[in-house]
């Protein structure tokens, strides 16, 4: 086999499984807007599904949204702190911690929400509330913050700067709020749309934590897929990508800036 | 480091401290105590071995998860590999395509497999097109298999991007003008160099695809895999002594894998789906 020949049979390969991974997006996307997905496109097009979803389905949409934000809010306020005291404390103690921390990304949702079902699942009025869910997420996306920040702050010489500082009568605080945090902001920045896009789409611990008073989205899209018609389903998930898919831009776009 | 800093350090790490205690660590140890506890009792833990139906289910997930982690590490070697050898037009959009299911929630997986090989999905219309019989499997253990490959192709493929980018090509350049073939080219020094690469997103892929809880709800409401088996324990059965002790199981197993994927590649990496 020649050059071309290999370069030709490598490429239809990763098309193909290209297409794996988007072919079923588009076929969902097109049944959103599909009159009848069953008899097929020239059943014709219609926003009659999505129309409907939006009667049925905009708490969800709320509730994710609301849970996100606050979600984000907390691992800011909690996550940054204790990234900073882990790159300051450093060494194997820190890292005992830090390994700690990840904990709730490494053990399955399934058995997180299972654990805080089992302690708190006897305190009504926070059962039924949506805070429950909200605990089960920052569990979740805190690691992402946490590591997030950690590795800028492990990437350059902060202590340094702190000492150029701290000689010069700046603060604790000072020295905090003027130098570590605009000095971690890229990976602030990273970590919180992390946060945020896995909080929007989080599902494993959301449907053991949630009641039906405290639905988000992905616990919807898992109840239009058992119980709505496909187009209705589709319509949804057509929903929840325009939602998600800019954070994901995002995402790549920050990365890339990375290299 | 300023000794008088401590006292502030310690308020700065308060907050998370108070809340990881509270609503993480005390809940697992009592989740392993009660995991550990039956009305019996017999300790639970032993149910993973004694009852038939936790024993094949762990054996099942295990199966599946195995044959997943293999199948996306060849298809993801071979795929990133390319990508980080050829710059060629489009390769970017590519590159974007395979990654973007990364955040994917399992359950809206689930669904783009039922769009893919459900009852009105496209190889059943396909091959009734073609055959005169639909063929649907979404439902079954190789939906499933589908599904979990569809979130671990992106992960694998990040992860042996980033490693092959370290490739030291010149080796190869030498092995080749001393008479190697490509076949040993790829064997004796490829896959060696890709090895820690190729163990971290194995591991992950594989403890990933064990906890995977959102795509085997919207499929495979009769399988039995490990994450659907706790679940109807817990909400069907209400044994909840034995759902707790089969997600302790299950958590150490994914920790270990995730443990050390972490240790070689340094990178935090979700369990969703």
């Amino acid at each position: 086999m020649d050059k071309k020949t290999i370069f030709l049979v490598q490429l239809f390969f990763a098309l193909l499984v290209c297409s794996f991974l988007v072919i079923p997006v588009f076929l969902s996307v097109l049944a959103g807007v599909t009159q009848n997905f069953f008899v097929g496109i020239k059943s014709g097009f219609t926003i009659r599904w999505i129309v409907e979803v939006l009667n049925l389905y905009t708490d969800t949409i709320y509730l994710s949204l609301l849970i996100a934000i606050t979600c984000l809010l907390l691992t800011l306020i909690i996550g940054i702190p204790a990234a900073y005291v882990l790159a300051r404390v450093g060494g194997r103690i820190s890292r005992i911690i830090e390994e700690i921390i990840v904990l709730p990304v490494a053990v399955p949702g399934l058995a997180i929400a299972l654990a805080l079902i089992i302690i708190y699942g006897g305190f009504r009025d926070f059962r039924t509330s949506w805070y429950f869910i909200l605990v089960g997420h920052v569990l979740y996306t805190l690691p992402f913050m946490v590591r997030s920040v950690l590795a800028v702050l492990s990437s350059f010489n902060f202590k340094e700067l702190e000492e150029g500082a701290a000689s010069l009568g700046a603060s604790f605080w000072t020295r905090f709020f003027t130098i570590v945090l605009p000095n971690a902001k890229s990976g602030i920045l990273a970590g919180s749309l992390m946060v945020f896009t896995l909080s929007i789409g989080e599902f494993n611990l959301t449907w053991m934590l949630h009641t039906p008073m405290t639905k988000t989205l992905p616990v919807g899209l898992a109840d239009s897929y058992a119980s709505m018609r496909l187009e209705v389903a589709s319509a949804y998930t057509l929903i929840f990508f325009i939602m998600i898919i800019p954070l994901l831009l995002g995402m790549q776009l920050l990365s890339k800036d990375k290299n | 480091m300023k000794y008088y800093d401590y006292p502030k350090l310690f308020v700065l790490a308060l907050p998370v401290a108070i809340f990881f205690v509270t609503f993480f660590i005390v809940p697992m140890i009592q989740l392993t105590i009660i995991g550990g506890s039956d009305e019996i009792g017999e300790s639970s833990y032993l149910s993973i071995i004694n009852k038939p139906r936790h024993f094949e289910s762990l054996i099942a997930t295990l199966m599946l998860s195995i044959a997943v982690t293999i199948t996306a590490l060849i298809i993801s070697t071979a795929t990133g590999l390319f990508l980080v050898r050829n710059i060629f037009p489009g390769r970017e959009v590519l590159l974007s395509i395979l990654t973007f299911p990364l955040a994917f929630p399992g359950v809206v997986i689930g669904f783009l497999i039922i769009m893919l090989a459900g009852r009105q999905g496209l190889i059943g219309w396909i091959t009734k097109a073609l055959y005169g019989d639909k063929i649907v499997f979404a439902y079954s253990m190789l939906g499933l298999f589908f599904g979990y490959l569809y979130f671990s192709i992106p992960r694998v493929i990040l992860t042996i991007m980033a490693t092959a980018e370290k490739l030291d090509k010149s080796l190869e350049e030498a092995a080749k003008s001393l008479g190697a073939s490509p076949y040993r080219i790829i064997m004796d020094i490829i896959i060696p160099a890709l090895k820690p690469g190729l163990i971290a997103s194995g591991a992950i892929c594989f403890a990933t695809s064990m906890g995977a809880f959102g795509t085997a709800f919207t499929l495979a409401t009769n399988i039995d895999v490990l994450p659907m088996t706790i679940y109807t324990e817990f909400t069907l059965n209400a044994n909840i002594a034995g759902a707790a002790s089969l997600s302790i199981v299950l958590g150490l197993v994914t920790w270990v894998a995730l443990f050390i994927a972490r240790s070689l590649s340094g990178q935090t990496v979700a369990v969703s789906g």
